[in-house]
Protein backbone atom coordinates (compact mmCIF):
# COMPACT_ATOMS: atom_id res chain seq x y z
CA UNK A 1 0.00 0.00 0.00
CA UNK A 2 1.35 3.52 -0.89
CA UNK A 3 0.81 6.42 1.63
CA UNK A 4 -2.26 7.31 0.39
CA UNK A 5 -3.74 4.23 0.54
CA UNK A 6 -2.32 3.81 3.85
CA UNK A 7 -3.57 6.90 5.49
CA UNK A 8 -7.74 6.88 3.75
CA UNK A 9 -7.11 3.32 5.16
CA UNK A 10 -6.60 4.20 8.47
CA UNK A 11 -9.47 4.18 11.26
CA UNK A 12 -8.54 8.59 11.40
CA UNK A 13 -8.59 8.42 7.30
CA UNK A 14 -11.97 7.05 6.90
CA UNK A 15 -12.99 9.35 9.74
CA UNK A 16 -12.24 12.34 7.66
CA UNK A 17 -13.63 10.50 4.55
CA UNK A 18 -17.08 9.74 6.44
CA UNK A 19 -16.83 13.66 7.89
CA UNK A 20 -15.92 15.56 4.46
CA UNK A 21 -18.91 13.16 2.64
CA UNK A 22 -21.08 14.16 5.73
CA UNK A 23 -20.50 17.60 5.44
CA UNK A 24 -20.69 18.10 1.53
CA UNK A 25 -24.18 15.75 1.78
CA UNK A 26 -25.56 18.64 4.59
CA UNK A 27 -24.54 21.45 2.00
CA UNK A 28 -27.16 19.55 -0.58
CA UNK A 29 -29.92 18.84 1.59
CA UNK A 30 -29.85 22.82 2.20
CA UNK A 31 -30.27 23.03 -1.74
CA UNK A 32 -33.05 20.50 -1.61
CA UNK A 33 -35.02 22.09 1.06
CA UNK A 34 -34.71 25.50 -0.57
CA UNK A 35 -36.04 24.33 -3.92
CA UNK A 36 -38.87 22.37 -2.23
CA UNK A 37 -40.17 24.96 -0.31
CA UNK A 38 -41.55 26.01 -3.76
CA UNK A 39 -44.11 23.01 -3.11
CA UNK A 40 -45.42 25.41 -0.65
CA UNK A 41 -46.87 27.97 -3.83
CA UNK A 42 -50.09 27.91 -4.36
CA UNK A 43 -49.74 27.75 -8.29
CA UNK A 44 -51.05 24.29 -8.85
CA UNK A 45 -46.96 23.06 -8.84
CA UNK A 46 -45.97 25.25 -12.00
CA UNK A 47 -43.14 26.48 -10.59
CA UNK A 48 -42.00 23.50 -8.84
CA UNK A 49 -42.15 21.50 -12.05
CA UNK A 50 -39.88 24.44 -13.66
CA UNK A 51 -37.18 23.98 -10.72
CA UNK A 52 -37.70 20.32 -11.14
CA UNK A 53 -37.10 19.96 -15.06
CA UNK A 54 -34.22 22.69 -14.18
CA UNK A 55 -32.45 20.10 -11.83
CA UNK A 56 -33.23 17.12 -14.38
CA UNK A 57 -32.13 18.46 -17.20
CA UNK A 58 -29.43 21.31 -16.63
CA UNK A 59 -25.43 19.65 -17.48
CA UNK A 60 -24.43 21.48 -14.85
CA UNK A 61 -26.97 20.25 -11.97
CA UNK A 62 -26.65 16.69 -13.83
CA UNK A 63 -22.46 16.52 -13.33
CA UNK A 64 -22.94 17.72 -9.60
CA UNK A 65 -25.73 14.80 -9.21
CA UNK A 66 -22.34 12.23 -9.89
CA UNK A 67 -20.73 13.99 -7.01
CA UNK A 68 -23.67 13.27 -4.70
CA UNK A 69 -23.75 9.58 -5.56
CA UNK A 70 -19.96 9.51 -4.63
CA UNK A 71 -20.79 11.47 -1.67
CA UNK A 72 -23.56 8.91 -0.24
CA UNK A 73 -21.72 5.97 -1.66
CA UNK A 74 -18.40 6.89 0.06
CA UNK A 75 -20.32 7.98 3.47
CA UNK A 76 -22.15 4.88 3.40
CA UNK A 77 -19.17 2.41 2.78
CA UNK A 78 -17.36 4.04 5.44
CA UNK A 79 -19.69 3.71 7.54
CA UNK A 80 -20.04 0.19 7.05
CA UNK A 81 -15.76 -0.25 7.42
CA UNK A 82 -15.76 2.00 10.79
CA UNK A 83 -18.96 -0.24 12.35
CA UNK A 84 -17.55 -3.37 11.33
CA UNK A 85 -14.09 -2.28 13.05
CA UNK A 86 -15.83 -1.03 16.15
CA UNK A 87 -18.13 -4.11 16.72
CA UNK A 88 -14.86 -6.35 16.51
CA UNK A 89 -12.84 -4.17 18.63
CA UNK A 90 -15.36 -5.24 21.61
CA UNK A 91 -16.44 -9.18 21.09
CA UNK A 92 -16.88 -9.98 24.58
CA UNK A 93 -19.56 -7.53 25.68
CA UNK A 94 -20.44 -6.08 29.24
CA UNK A 95 -22.68 -7.55 31.44
CA UNK A 96 -23.32 -3.93 32.82
CA UNK A 97 -22.82 -0.72 30.45
CA UNK A 98 -23.72 2.24 31.44
CA UNK A 99 -23.13 4.55 28.25
CA UNK A 100 -26.35 6.48 28.69
CA UNK A 101 -24.69 8.05 31.93
CA UNK A 102 -21.30 9.95 30.68
CA UNK A 103 -22.75 10.12 26.63
CA UNK A 104 -25.73 11.60 24.73
CA UNK A 105 -27.98 8.92 22.71
CA UNK A 106 -27.84 10.47 19.25
CA UNK A 107 -23.85 10.08 19.31
CA UNK A 108 -24.11 6.21 19.98
CA UNK A 109 -26.74 5.83 17.43
CA UNK A 110 -24.97 7.09 14.22
CA UNK A 111 -25.22 3.92 12.50
CA UNK A 112 -28.92 2.87 13.21
CA UNK A 113 -30.50 6.86 12.61
CA UNK A 114 -28.31 6.47 9.32
CA UNK A 115 -29.81 3.00 8.18
CA UNK A 116 -33.03 4.66 8.41
CA UNK A 117 -31.96 7.04 6.35
CA UNK A 118 -31.01 5.01 3.78
CA UNK A 119 -34.02 2.84 3.79
CA UNK A 120 -36.22 6.34 3.32
CA UNK A 121 -33.56 7.41 0.64
CA UNK A 122 -34.07 3.89 -1.64
CA UNK A 123 -38.07 4.79 -1.11
CA UNK A 124 -37.77 8.32 -2.00
CA UNK A 125 -35.49 7.95 -5.05
CA UNK A 126 -37.49 5.33 -6.36
CA UNK A 127 -40.57 6.92 -6.11
CA UNK A 128 -39.72 10.83 -7.30
CA UNK A 129 -36.06 10.43 -8.61
CA UNK A 130 -36.37 7.42 -10.60
CA UNK A 131 -40.15 7.72 -11.85
CA UNK A 132 -39.51 11.59 -12.93
CA UNK A 133 -36.16 10.55 -14.50
CA UNK A 134 -37.13 7.19 -15.98
CA UNK A 135 -40.70 6.94 -16.01
CA UNK A 136 -43.29 8.69 -17.70
CA UNK A 137 -45.42 11.27 -16.23
CA UNK A 138 -48.22 13.51 -17.40
CA UNK A 139 -47.20 16.75 -18.51
CA UNK A 140 -48.88 19.94 -16.53
CA UNK A 141 -49.91 23.14 -18.06
CA UNK A 142 -46.20 24.15 -19.73
CA UNK A 143 -45.37 20.79 -21.06
CA UNK A 144 -42.95 20.15 -18.34
CA UNK A 145 -43.23 16.76 -16.13
CA UNK A 146 -45.83 16.98 -13.32
CA UNK A 147 -43.88 15.60 -11.03
CA UNK A 148 -45.55 18.03 -8.54
CA UNK A 149 -48.79 15.79 -9.11
CA UNK A 150 -46.93 12.94 -8.14
CA UNK A 151 -45.59 14.49 -4.70
CA UNK A 152 -49.07 15.58 -3.69
CA UNK A 153 -51.06 12.19 -4.34
CA UNK A 154 -47.66 10.44 -2.58
CA UNK A 155 -48.35 13.11 0.42
CA UNK A 156 -52.08 11.88 0.73
CA UNK A 157 -51.02 8.30 1.41
CA UNK A 158 -50.93 7.64 5.20
CA UNK A 159 -47.72 5.34 5.31
CA UNK A 160 -45.57 7.73 3.03
CA UNK A 161 -45.92 10.65 5.17
CA UNK A 162 -45.36 8.54 8.16
CA UNK A 163 -41.90 7.39 6.63
CA UNK A 164 -40.77 10.85 6.08
CA UNK A 165 -41.50 12.34 9.06
CA UNK A 166 -39.84 9.03 10.79
CA UNK A 167 -36.69 9.43 8.61
CA UNK A 168 -36.87 13.13 8.73
CA UNK A 169 -36.38 12.60 13.51
CA UNK A 170 -33.82 10.57 12.34
CA UNK A 171 -32.47 12.91 9.89
CA UNK A 172 -31.84 15.42 12.79
CA UNK A 173 -30.93 13.25 14.80
CA UNK A 174 -28.21 12.21 12.73
CA UNK A 175 -27.12 15.77 12.18
CA UNK A 176 -27.43 16.83 15.72
CA UNK A 177 -24.59 15.13 16.49
CA UNK A 178 -23.17 14.67 12.94
CA UNK A 179 -23.15 18.13 12.60
CA UNK A 180 -20.23 19.15 15.22
CA UNK A 181 -18.62 15.73 15.37
CA UNK A 182 -17.79 16.32 11.47
CA UNK A 183 -15.67 19.60 12.35
CA UNK A 184 -14.00 17.46 15.47
CA UNK A 185 -13.26 14.56 13.07
CA UNK A 186 -11.50 17.46 10.57
CA UNK A 187 -9.66 19.01 13.81
CA UNK A 188 -11.74 21.88 13.58
CA UNK A 189 -12.29 22.20 17.69
CA UNK A 190 -10.81 25.32 19.28
CA UNK A 191 -12.06 26.51 22.34
CA UNK A 192 -13.05 30.14 20.74
CA UNK A 193 -15.47 28.30 18.00
CA UNK A 194 -16.67 25.33 19.14
CA UNK A 195 -19.45 26.34 20.49
CA UNK A 196 -20.46 28.34 17.46
CA UNK A 197 -20.21 25.26 15.53
CA UNK A 198 -22.24 23.22 18.13
CA UNK A 199 -25.12 25.52 17.88
CA UNK A 200 -25.19 26.10 14.43
CA UNK A 201 -25.23 22.45 14.47
CA UNK A 202 -28.06 22.06 16.55
CA UNK A 203 -30.18 24.99 14.78
CA UNK A 204 -29.38 23.32 11.16
CA UNK A 205 -30.16 19.50 12.32
CA UNK A 206 -34.04 20.90 13.51
CA UNK A 207 -34.33 23.69 10.69
CA UNK A 208 -33.63 21.14 8.22
CA UNK A 209 -35.32 17.99 9.55
CA UNK A 210 -38.78 20.71 10.21
CA UNK A 211 -38.49 21.88 6.88
CA UNK A 212 -38.21 18.69 4.76
CA UNK A 213 -41.04 17.24 7.45
CA UNK A 214 -43.32 19.92 7.00
CA UNK A 215 -43.76 19.24 3.48
CA UNK A 216 -45.55 15.66 3.78
CA UNK A 217 -47.60 17.12 6.62
CA UNK A 218 -48.52 20.12 4.99
CA UNK A 219 -50.31 17.86 2.11
CA UNK A 220 -51.81 15.58 4.08
CA UNK A 221 -53.72 17.84 7.11
CA UNK A 222 -53.69 20.64 4.80
CA UNK A 223 -54.39 20.59 1.20
CA UNK A 224 -56.76 18.70 -1.34
CA UNK A 225 -55.92 15.82 -3.24
CA UNK A 226 -54.59 18.46 -5.79
CA UNK A 227 -52.48 20.36 -3.47
CA UNK A 228 -54.62 23.10 -3.10
CA UNK A 229 -55.11 24.57 0.32
CA UNK A 230 -58.55 23.19 2.00
CA UNK A 231 -60.93 26.44 2.31
CA UNK A 232 -61.76 25.66 5.75
CA UNK A 233 -58.29 26.37 6.74
CA UNK A 234 -56.93 29.21 9.22
CA UNK A 235 -56.53 32.12 7.98
CA UNK A 236 -52.72 32.37 8.59
CA UNK A 237 -52.08 29.65 6.49
CA UNK A 238 -53.46 31.18 3.91
CA UNK A 239 -50.81 34.03 4.71
CA UNK A 240 -48.50 31.90 4.95
CA UNK A 241 -48.94 30.03 1.49
CA UNK A 242 -49.40 33.86 0.05
CA UNK A 243 -45.91 34.47 0.91
CA UNK A 244 -44.73 31.92 -0.85
CA UNK A 245 -45.98 32.99 -3.86
CA UNK B 1 -9.96 0.63 59.84
CA UNK B 2 -13.23 1.94 60.38
CA UNK B 3 -12.29 3.01 63.83
CA UNK B 4 -12.11 6.73 62.62
CA UNK B 5 -15.50 8.19 62.49
CA UNK B 6 -17.80 6.42 64.83
CA UNK B 7 -20.89 7.64 63.17
CA UNK B 8 -19.62 5.85 59.36
CA UNK B 9 -22.40 3.19 59.90
CA UNK B 10 -20.62 -0.09 58.08
CA UNK B 11 -22.51 -1.48 54.88
CA UNK B 12 -23.34 -4.99 53.63
CA UNK B 13 -23.38 -5.35 50.03
CA UNK B 14 -23.96 -8.43 46.79
CA UNK B 15 -20.65 -8.02 44.81
CA UNK B 16 -21.16 -9.63 41.55
CA UNK B 17 -17.93 -10.23 39.99
CA UNK B 18 -16.10 -11.72 37.04
CA UNK B 19 -13.90 -14.76 37.87
CA UNK B 20 -11.85 -15.99 35.00
CA UNK B 21 -9.09 -18.68 36.10
CA UNK B 22 -6.56 -17.51 33.17
CA UNK B 23 -6.93 -16.51 28.86
CA UNK B 24 -7.83 -19.25 27.61
CA UNK B 25 -10.91 -20.35 29.93
CA UNK B 26 -13.83 -18.27 29.54
CA UNK B 27 -15.24 -16.88 32.97
CA UNK B 28 -17.99 -15.45 34.49
CA UNK B 29 -19.71 -13.50 37.04
CA UNK B 30 -19.91 -14.96 40.86
CA UNK B 31 -21.89 -13.25 43.73
CA UNK B 32 -20.07 -12.53 46.71
CA UNK B 33 -21.50 -11.06 50.13
CA UNK B 34 -19.35 -8.21 52.15
CA UNK B 35 -20.31 -7.27 55.74
CA UNK B 36 -19.27 -4.55 57.40
CA UNK B 37 -17.66 -2.14 55.17
CA UNK B 38 -16.71 1.22 56.28
CA UNK B 39 -18.13 3.80 53.86
CA UNK B 40 -14.88 5.57 54.66
CA UNK B 41 -12.96 2.59 52.94
CA UNK B 42 -12.02 3.00 49.32
CA UNK B 43 -12.67 0.55 47.02
CA UNK B 44 -10.16 -1.94 46.24
CA UNK B 45 -9.57 -2.06 50.37
CA UNK B 46 -13.14 -3.46 50.19
CA UNK B 47 -11.89 -6.10 47.69
CA UNK B 48 -9.58 -6.64 50.00
CA UNK B 49 -11.87 -7.57 52.97
CA UNK B 50 -13.18 -9.68 50.13
CA UNK B 51 -9.82 -11.71 49.13
CA UNK B 52 -9.28 -12.30 53.14
CA UNK B 53 -12.72 -13.50 53.53
CA UNK B 54 -11.78 -16.16 50.56
CA UNK B 55 -8.52 -16.69 51.80
CA UNK B 56 -10.05 -18.01 54.80
CA UNK B 57 -12.66 -19.99 53.36
CA UNK B 58 -9.85 -21.58 51.41
CA UNK B 59 -11.09 -20.14 48.20
CA UNK B 60 -9.08 -18.20 45.05
CA UNK B 61 -8.99 -14.57 45.90
CA UNK B 62 -9.84 -12.21 43.26
CA UNK B 63 -7.01 -10.81 40.74
CA UNK B 64 -7.10 -7.19 39.89
CA UNK B 65 -4.73 -4.75 39.35
CA UNK B 66 -3.53 -1.81 41.72
CA UNK B 67 -0.12 -0.21 42.81
CA UNK B 68 -0.08 2.97 44.18
CA UNK B 69 -3.22 3.36 45.18
CA UNK B 70 -3.30 7.44 45.34
CA UNK B 71 -4.39 7.69 41.67
CA UNK B 72 -1.23 8.46 39.83
CA UNK B 73 -0.55 4.86 38.15
CA UNK B 74 -3.26 3.99 36.50
CA UNK B 75 -3.51 0.25 37.65
CA UNK B 76 -6.74 -0.39 39.53
CA UNK B 77 -8.85 -0.91 36.06
CA UNK B 78 -12.32 -1.87 37.11
CA UNK B 79 -15.29 -1.29 35.52
CA UNK B 80 -17.93 -0.94 38.11
CA UNK B 81 -21.83 -0.69 37.54
CA UNK B 82 -21.35 0.08 34.22
CA UNK B 83 -18.79 2.72 34.53
CA UNK B 84 -14.91 2.85 34.12
CA UNK B 85 -13.83 3.36 37.71
CA UNK B 86 -17.18 3.72 38.86
CA UNK B 87 -19.98 6.20 39.13
CA UNK B 88 -17.97 8.85 40.61
CA UNK B 89 -16.50 11.70 38.61
CA UNK B 90 -12.63 12.56 37.56
CA UNK B 91 -11.42 9.37 39.99
CA UNK B 92 -9.58 6.10 39.57
CA UNK B 93 -10.75 2.82 41.41
CA UNK B 94 -8.19 3.36 44.09
CA UNK B 95 -9.80 6.89 45.09
CA UNK B 96 -13.30 5.51 44.99
CA UNK B 97 -14.82 5.34 48.23
CA UNK B 98 -17.41 2.87 49.80
CA UNK B 99 -19.07 6.34 51.01
CA UNK B 100 -20.74 6.42 47.05
CA UNK B 101 -22.81 3.02 48.05
CA UNK B 102 -25.63 2.46 50.40
CA UNK B 103 -26.02 -0.33 52.67
CA UNK B 104 -27.70 -3.51 50.09
CA UNK B 105 -26.36 -2.40 46.73
CA UNK B 106 -25.51 -5.03 44.72
CA UNK B 107 -22.59 -4.27 42.79
CA UNK B 108 -21.14 -5.52 39.30
CA UNK B 109 -17.68 -5.66 39.02
CA UNK B 110 -15.84 -6.44 35.92
CA UNK B 111 -12.62 -6.25 33.94
CA UNK B 112 -11.91 -3.81 30.84
CA UNK B 113 -13.33 -5.24 27.71
CA UNK B 114 -11.72 -4.40 24.57
CA UNK B 115 -10.33 -7.06 22.68
CA UNK B 116 -6.87 -5.10 22.53
CA UNK B 117 -6.99 -6.11 26.33
CA UNK B 118 -7.11 -9.49 26.95
CA UNK B 119 -8.32 -10.64 30.54
CA UNK B 120 -4.91 -12.43 32.37
CA UNK B 121 -7.58 -13.51 35.19
CA UNK B 122 -10.19 -12.42 36.99
CA UNK B 123 -10.41 -8.51 36.82
CA UNK B 124 -6.46 -8.14 35.61
CA UNK B 125 -6.30 -7.07 32.12
CA UNK B 126 -3.21 -7.11 29.55
CA UNK B 127 -2.96 -3.64 28.83
CA UNK B 128 0.54 -3.66 27.01
CA UNK B 129 -0.82 -2.55 23.88
CA UNK B 130 -0.80 1.22 25.24
CA UNK B 131 3.00 0.12 26.03
CA UNK B 132 3.81 -0.51 22.55
CA UNK B 133 1.71 2.39 21.15
CA UNK B 134 4.54 4.53 23.64
CA UNK B 135 7.29 2.61 21.76
CA UNK B 136 5.67 3.43 18.36
CA UNK B 137 6.57 7.15 18.85
CA UNK B 138 5.47 8.11 22.37
CA UNK B 139 8.85 9.86 23.43
CA UNK B 140 11.03 12.70 22.48
CA UNK B 141 15.37 11.99 21.78
CA UNK B 142 17.66 13.66 23.48
CA UNK B 143 20.79 13.85 22.70
CA UNK B 144 23.80 13.58 25.13
CA UNK B 145 26.65 16.04 25.26
CA UNK B 146 26.28 19.05 27.80
CA UNK B 147 22.81 19.19 29.62
CA UNK B 148 20.89 22.73 27.73
CA UNK B 149 19.28 25.07 29.92
CA UNK B 150 16.01 24.23 30.61
CA UNK B 151 14.79 28.22 30.86
CA UNK B 152 16.71 29.08 27.01
CA UNK B 153 13.59 27.54 25.45
CA UNK B 154 10.51 29.77 25.61
CA UNK B 155 7.85 28.53 25.97
CA UNK B 156 4.68 30.58 26.51
CA UNK B 157 2.84 29.53 29.64
CA UNK B 158 -0.65 28.59 28.19
CA UNK B 159 0.97 26.02 25.27
CA UNK B 160 3.36 24.66 28.51
CA UNK B 161 -0.64 24.14 30.50
CA UNK B 162 -1.94 22.85 27.94
CA UNK B 163 0.88 20.11 27.53
CA UNK B 164 0.62 19.66 30.92
CA UNK B 165 -2.29 18.54 30.96
CA UNK B 166 -2.31 16.44 28.00
CA UNK B 167 0.75 14.76 29.87
CA UNK B 168 -1.63 14.13 33.05
CA UNK B 169 -2.58 10.78 31.58
CA UNK B 170 -1.58 7.57 33.60
CA UNK B 171 -2.46 5.42 30.85
CA UNK B 172 -5.52 3.80 32.97
CA UNK B 173 -7.60 2.62 29.76
CA UNK B 174 -10.70 4.25 31.45
CA UNK B 175 -11.05 5.83 27.99
CA UNK B 176 -10.96 2.13 26.32
CA UNK B 177 -13.14 0.45 28.82
CA UNK B 178 -16.17 2.91 28.29
CA UNK B 179 -15.88 3.83 24.81
CA UNK B 180 -18.27 2.36 22.93
CA UNK B 181 -16.57 1.22 20.05
CA UNK B 182 -13.07 0.31 22.42
CA UNK B 183 -11.28 3.36 20.82
CA UNK B 184 -8.07 4.62 22.04
CA UNK B 185 -8.02 7.97 20.54
CA UNK B 186 -8.02 9.88 23.76
CA UNK B 187 -4.81 7.75 25.34
CA UNK B 188 -3.28 8.28 22.02
CA UNK B 189 -4.13 12.17 21.02
CA UNK B 190 -3.23 12.80 24.73
CA UNK B 191 0.56 12.26 24.17
CA UNK B 192 0.09 13.60 20.91
CA UNK B 193 -0.81 16.44 21.71
CA UNK B 194 1.88 17.31 24.72
CA UNK B 195 4.50 16.99 22.37
CA UNK B 196 3.30 18.45 19.41
CA UNK B 197 2.90 21.15 21.42
CA UNK B 198 6.41 21.69 22.89
CA UNK B 199 9.43 22.41 21.06
CA UNK B 200 11.04 19.37 22.34
CA UNK B 201 9.03 17.40 20.26
CA UNK B 202 9.09 19.13 17.05
CA UNK B 203 12.16 16.80 15.51
CA UNK B 204 9.95 13.61 15.68
CA UNK B 205 6.53 15.15 14.94
CA UNK B 206 5.13 13.57 11.91
CA UNK B 207 6.82 10.56 12.03
CA UNK B 208 5.28 10.06 15.64
CA UNK B 209 1.74 11.16 14.68
CA UNK B 210 1.89 8.18 11.66
CA UNK B 211 3.75 5.60 13.76
CA UNK B 212 1.51 5.68 16.92
CA UNK B 213 -1.74 5.64 14.84
CA UNK B 214 -0.44 3.09 12.87
CA UNK B 215 0.13 0.71 15.97
CA UNK B 216 -2.93 2.22 17.67
CA UNK B 217 -4.62 0.01 14.43
CA UNK B 218 -2.55 -2.71 14.27
CA UNK B 219 -3.52 -3.02 17.95
CA UNK B 220 -7.47 -3.13 16.99
CA UNK B 221 -8.87 -0.80 18.82
CA UNK B 222 -12.16 0.95 17.45
CA UNK B 223 -12.66 4.15 15.04
CA UNK B 224 -13.69 7.32 17.28
CA UNK B 225 -17.04 8.24 16.66
CA UNK B 226 -16.71 11.67 18.75
CA UNK B 227 -19.01 10.34 21.17
CA UNK B 228 -17.16 11.72 24.48
CA UNK B 229 -17.46 9.04 27.02
CA UNK B 230 -14.22 8.67 27.21
CA UNK B 231 -13.35 12.54 28.09
CA UNK B 232 -16.66 12.11 30.32
CA UNK B 233 -14.78 8.62 32.01
CA UNK B 234 -11.04 9.92 32.16
CA UNK B 235 -9.56 10.41 35.64
CA UNK B 236 -7.49 13.35 34.82
CA UNK B 237 -9.62 14.79 32.82
CA UNK B 238 -8.27 14.51 29.15
CA UNK B 239 -10.32 16.81 27.09
CA UNK B 240 -11.79 15.44 23.17
CA UNK B 241 -9.83 18.86 22.06
CA UNK B 242 -6.77 16.57 22.24
CA UNK B 243 -8.54 13.89 19.68
CA UNK B 244 -9.24 17.08 17.00
CA UNK B 245 -5.24 17.80 17.65
CA UNK B 246 -4.14 14.19 16.77
CA UNK B 247 -6.57 14.38 13.72
CA UNK B 248 -5.05 17.68 12.68
CA UNK B 249 -1.62 15.89 13.19
CA UNK B 250 -2.53 13.32 11.58
CA UNK B 251 -3.70 14.82 7.98
CA UNK B 252 -0.90 17.34 7.96
CA UNK B 253 1.77 14.75 8.71
CA UNK B 254 -0.01 12.04 5.78
CA UNK B 255 0.02 15.65 3.67
CA UNK B 256 3.23 17.02 4.11
CA UNK B 257 5.78 14.36 5.15
CA UNK B 258 8.54 12.96 3.44
CA UNK B 259 7.33 9.19 4.15
CA UNK B 260 6.16 7.90 0.97
CA UNK B 261 5.83 4.18 2.73
C1 LIG C 1 -27.52 7.18 3.84
C2 LIG C 1 -27.36 6.71 4.97
C3 LIG C 1 -26.42 7.21 6.01
C4 LIG C 1 -25.73 6.39 6.83
C5 LIG C 1 -25.79 4.89 6.85
C6 LIG C 1 -24.92 7.22 7.71
C7 LIG C 1 -24.11 6.75 8.72
C8 LIG C 1 -23.24 7.49 9.46
C9 LIG C 1 -22.37 6.98 10.46
C10 LIG C 1 -22.27 5.53 10.92
C11 LIG C 1 -21.64 8.00 10.94
C12 LIG C 1 -20.54 7.85 11.94
C13 LIG C 1 -20.75 8.48 13.19
C14 LIG C 1 -19.64 9.40 13.51
O1 LIG C 1 -18.54 9.22 12.97
O2 LIG C 1 -19.84 10.30 14.28
C15 LIG C 1 -22.06 9.17 10.24
C16 LIG C 1 -21.54 10.41 10.45
C17 LIG C 1 -22.00 11.52 9.82
N1 LIG C 1 -23.02 11.60 8.92
FE1 LIG C 1 -24.07 10.08 8.17
N2 LIG C 1 -25.13 8.52 7.42
C18 LIG C 1 -26.03 8.56 6.37
C19 LIG C 1 -26.52 9.68 5.77
C20 LIG C 1 -26.12 10.94 6.08
C21 LIG C 1 -26.68 12.12 5.52
C22 LIG C 1 -27.83 12.17 4.52
C23 LIG C 1 -25.98 13.15 6.06
C24 LIG C 1 -26.09 14.62 5.85
C25 LIG C 1 -26.79 15.24 5.06
C26 LIG C 1 -25.00 12.62 6.97
C27 LIG C 1 -24.11 13.39 7.69
C28 LIG C 1 -23.17 12.91 8.57
C29 LIG C 1 -22.19 13.70 9.27
C30 LIG C 1 -21.99 15.20 9.18
C31 LIG C 1 -21.43 12.81 10.04
C32 LIG C 1 -20.28 13.19 10.96
C33 LIG C 1 -18.97 12.79 10.42
C34 LIG C 1 -17.97 12.61 11.52
O3 LIG C 1 -18.33 12.32 12.65
O4 LIG C 1 -16.80 12.74 11.27
N3 LIG C 1 -25.11 11.27 6.98
N4 LIG C 1 -23.05 8.84 9.34
S1 LIG D 1 -6.78 9.51 28.45
FE1 LIG D 1 -7.61 9.47 30.56
S2 LIG D 1 -8.83 7.57 30.57
FE2 LIG D 1 -7.48 7.41 28.80
S3 LIG D 1 -5.66 6.33 29.52
FE3 LIG D 1 -5.21 8.53 29.76
S4 LIG D 1 -5.85 8.98 31.87
FE4 LIG D 1 -6.78 7.01 31.37
S1 LIG E 1 -3.75 2.06 42.07
FE1 LIG E 1 -2.53 3.61 41.10
S2 LIG E 1 -4.06 4.83 40.20
FE2 LIG E 1 -5.25 3.47 41.36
Amino acid sequence: MNWFTKTFTSSIGRKIIMSLTGLFLCTFLVVHLIGNFQLFKNDDGVAFNVYSHFMGHNPIIRTIEWGLVLGFGFHIYEALMLTTRNKSARSHKYDQFHAEQNSEWTSRNMGILGSIILIFLLVHLYNFFWRARFGTLDPDINKNDDLYKLVVSSFHQWWYVLLYVAAQASLGYHLWHGFRSGFQTLGLNHRKYMPLIKNFGYAFAVIVSAGFASMPLYFFFFTNEKGALLSDMPAVLHQLTLAFN
Amino acid sequence: MAGSNPNAKPMNLTLRVWRQPNRQTEGRIVDYKVKDISPEMSFLEMLDVLNEDLLHQGQDPVAFDHDCREGICGSCDLFINGRSHGPEKGTTTCQLHMRKFKDGDTITIEPWRANSFPVNKDLSVDRSAFDRIIQAGGYVSVNTGGAPDGNEIPIPKDIADRAFEAATCIGCGACVAACKNASAMLFVSAKVSQLALLPQGQVERATRVENMVAQMDIEGFGACTNIGSCAAECPVGISLENIAILNREFLTAKAASNNLA
